[in-house]
């Protein structure tokens, strides 16, 4: 189908609540198309020949054929191309990296802006509900599992299982998600706050695997409640680690364990799978601090800080140690922040966290920077400017420095190479590791990403194992 | 797992409880020293607790826990038949237990709990176990009668003197020292005070002591980093570094300091949990 229409070079634009509004509350800050602004959009996209979108996509949505059955008004197809390959369309629709995959790669952004996919993406997976699923995918009522000679389970319920699992019970396999915490999505439960992706967008989506037939426990531990070698004597055909990247990694600065003093890991934890924005009515307390610097610049510094903004900070600063143009954040999410009213203090590197009386954080020393020659990462390198320092009077500080690999599983699985950084090493074309059939994917592997570059991993693995077990659906 | 409340046991009414619970895959994996992490209900918070004890063949854990804040006081509104909404373990690095000669396990308070699973972890390996447990009077002890059917010596102090020592277990544990060099270990669980008075006594004998330390944790699987602590100069995670640790390289005022860092929070729990229990 190809718009003959007049072409519109500027993207529907995307309701958001207003900002003043937005960071005093929880609720999400893009509300979604409605039905007339999402075919709208759809209509600016050209259809192209070869489209190169989907090149861009982890998990190769066919996005054309999506974007095309949606202009034309047939929201039910679209929504069953987007489940064909993506377990969490209403996921990625809100936190993938549209601008560096396929966005990027959309023909209309040479000249003018892409055609908002993610978008798109998000209004037709929110126009449906888990209940529908099966018949969405198989077109019966009931899932069946006709592949119930084999059975597979996958080790932490985030983004890269999910799509395992997703995969794999489309396709009528018994999967059992084994979940260390009592919530089952990983960083899209802990992680992500519900501002930028809804607790109940994830628990719909998780819902329609439960409907497909996957099994879901919560409170078992990889490596502690249950080990690999367990799962194999279980008689699973196949595992799949998928436990993410959780080891917080701190900067060995003085200081760094005085009251005040948190990972973001635990702040958002806190915040998002304790809800202790709630608290008193829930019992996971939350700080309460004034003045809050967050230490990073990627996308867990932004949600840290926009966390704190809304809990009542009066000044939240965001120190990175280069400059905006390098930050690692999408795009939308450092708009986001600045408007909200979060302050970037660049060119800054802390050396020095400084307490009260009562170990408290009074304030934090900030050595300033400059930057040079560009390093490994092509980015240009900061460098100290010797003997200039700055005090920044603040009463908690956030470090979002990134994580590294949580060694809980991989201590307890003898015969499972690492890298030397300590991840999982794994095929890349298949996932697996130096156990035969267990695989691995996401961070895991690969150390800290995208939620969507889990979801790619994912489905490789999980191509694999289909293959490997003779699945058909 | 069913998480069920098999059996409850009020050992100090009102203050300290046991539980057993229906848990049949973290009793087959559970060893000494490991913890759970408990939420009450689905409002809750996670809250760690060592392993008491545990039966593999009936798939049970037990717990003791001391009612402090408003998630014990709710986890002592359940009772037999009720079930724990989540039950999350073993974690932590189990005790380190080998055949080694002379052991002396130190427990106070709720610790004793604790300290007892440890120490039947040593008998069974052929240690000689020494107890020292403390309380503040008699009434307050728990796990005796479990202790002195494996220990060889089980030895009593109460700030009180209503049995035993009149006096606290740190002078009992210098006196024992004093008359038998080949100690090869000591192991001490309850307040911080306590295991910071007990590595203080054992440092001029050289012998090895091992604590056991209760950080604030989140997760529990080493993800926050909330339970940090500094051990030696270095920055170690309770949860899976330990919750046991060397007590002659702990910075115990650091510990302290950290777990009071939401004092005012938890009263305010508290205070909330009273006014809707009318208590």
């Amino acid at each position: 189908m190809v718009n003959k229409k007049k072409f519109n070079p500027i993207r529907t634009p995307m309701p958001e609540q207003p900002a003043d509004v937005r960071n005093k509350n929880f609720k999400e800050v893009a509300l979604g198309y409605t039905r007339e602004q999402a075919i709208e959009e759809a209509s600016r996209c050209i259809q192209c020949k070869v489209p190169l979108c989907q090149k861009g996509c982890p998990v190769e949505i066919d996005i054309k054929s999506f974007i095309g059955h949606l202009a034309a008004g047939d929201i039910p197809s679209a929504y069953k191309v987007l489940k064909q390959t993506n377990a969490l369309p209403a996921v990625c629709g809100r936190v993938c990296p549209q601008e560096t995959q396929c966005e990027g790669s959309c023909i209309l952004g040479k000249k003018h802006e892409p055609v908002a996919i993610g978008r798109l993406e998000r209004f037709v997976a929110d126009t449906f509900d888990s209940d529908s699923a099966c018949e969405m995918i198989t077109g019966d009522t009931a899932c069946s599992l006709p592949n119930e000679h084999v059975k597979v389970a996958c080790i932490g319920s985030g983004p890269s299982s999910l799509t395992v699992a997703g995969y794999l019970a489309a396709r009528g396999v018994p999967v059992t998600v084994y979940e260390a915490l009592h919530e089952i999505g990983g960083v899209l439960v802990y992680g992500i706050p519900e501002f930028r992706l809804p607790k109940a967008v994830v628990a719909r989506e998780v819902g329609a695997l439960w409907a497909k037939g996957v099994t879901f426990l919560p409170n078992w531990v990889g490596g502690k409640t249950i080990t690999i070698q367990d799962l194999i004597d279980d008689g699973f055909d196949a595992v799949f680690i998928g436990v993410g990247a959780g080891l917080p990694w701190f900067l060995n600065i003085p200081g760094e364990n005085l009251v005040g003093v948190y990972s973001s890991n635990e702040y958002l934890t806190r915040i998002n799978l304790g809800r202790a924005y709630d608290f008193p009515n829930y019992d996971t307390p939350a700080p309460r601090p004034r003045n809050v610097a967050v230490i990073g610049g990627g996308n867990v510094a932004m949600d840290a800080a926009r966390t704190a903004l809304r809990l009542g900070a009066e000044n939240v600063y965001i120190t990175y140690r280069r400059t905006q143009d390098e930050m690692p954040a999408r795009l939308e999410e450092l708009h986001h922040a600045i408007e909200e009213g979060v302050q970037l203090e660049l060119l800054t590197s802390p050396i020095a966290i400084n307490g009260d009386e009562n170990s408290h954080v009074k304030s934090m020393t900030l050595q300033v920077m400059e930057l040079g020659e560009p390093d490994d990462s092509g980015r240009r390198r900061p460098v100290a400017v010797e003997g200039k320092t700055r005090e920044l009077e603040v009463d908690m500080v956030i470090l979002a420095v990134g994580t590294g690999a949580n060694p809980v599983l991989l201590e307890a699985t003898p015969g499972l190479n690492l890298s030397k950084w300590g991840y999982i090493e794994a095929n890349p074309e298949t996932g697996e590791t130096s156990i035969p059939n267990v695989f691995a994917g996401g961070d895991i592997v690969g150390g800290s990403a995208t939620v969507i570059s889990a979801m790619g991993a994912g489905r490789k693995a999980a191509k694999t194992i289909a293959e490997r077990l003779k699945v058909e659906f | 797992m069913s998480n069920k409340i098999l059996q409850k046991k009020a050992l100090i009414p009102g203050q300290t409880s046991l539980l057993v619970i229906d848990a049949p895959q973290i009793a087959k994996k559970a060893k000494p020293g490991n913890f759970v992490i408990l939420r009450i209900h689905d409002k809750g918070e996670r809250v760690p607790l060592t392993i008491a004890d545990t039966d593999p063949e009936a798939g049970t854990i037990t717990i003791v826990y001391l009612v402090v804040g408003k998630s014990s006081a709710l986890l002592e509104t359940l009772k037999e038949g009720d079930t724990i909404l989540d039950v999350c373990g073993p974690l932590g690095k189990p005790t380190h237990i080998e055949k080694c000669g002379t052991v002396i396990c130190v427990g106070g308070g709720t610790g004793i709990a604790a300290m007892h699973h440890i120490a039947k972890g040593h008998h069974r390996a052929g240690n000689h176990v020494v107890a020292i447990v403390g309380a503040r009077s008699k009434d307050l002890l728990l796990f005796c009668d479990e202790l002195g059917g494996f220990c060889p010596e089980l030895l009593i102090a109460t700030d009180d003197g209503s049995t035993g020592h009149k006096g606290f277990v740190t002078e009992v544990l210098r006196d024992r020292l004093e008359k038998d060099k080949n100690v090869t270990e000591v192991v001490a669980i309850g307040p911080v005070p306590m295991m910071e008075a007990v590595a203080k006594v054992t440092k001029p004998f050289g012998v090895r002591t091992v604590v056991s330390l209760n950080s604030i944790m989140v997760d529990g699987v080493g993800m926050c980093g909330a339970c940090r602590c500094n051990v030696g100069g270095e920055t170690r995670f309770a949860c899976v570094d330990g919750p046991e640790f060397d007590g002659h390289k702990v910075d115990f005022n650091e510990l302290r300091m950290r777990l009071a860092q939401y004092k005012n929070q938890e009263n305010e729990s508290m205070d909330l949990f009273r006014s809707e229990h009318g208590k």
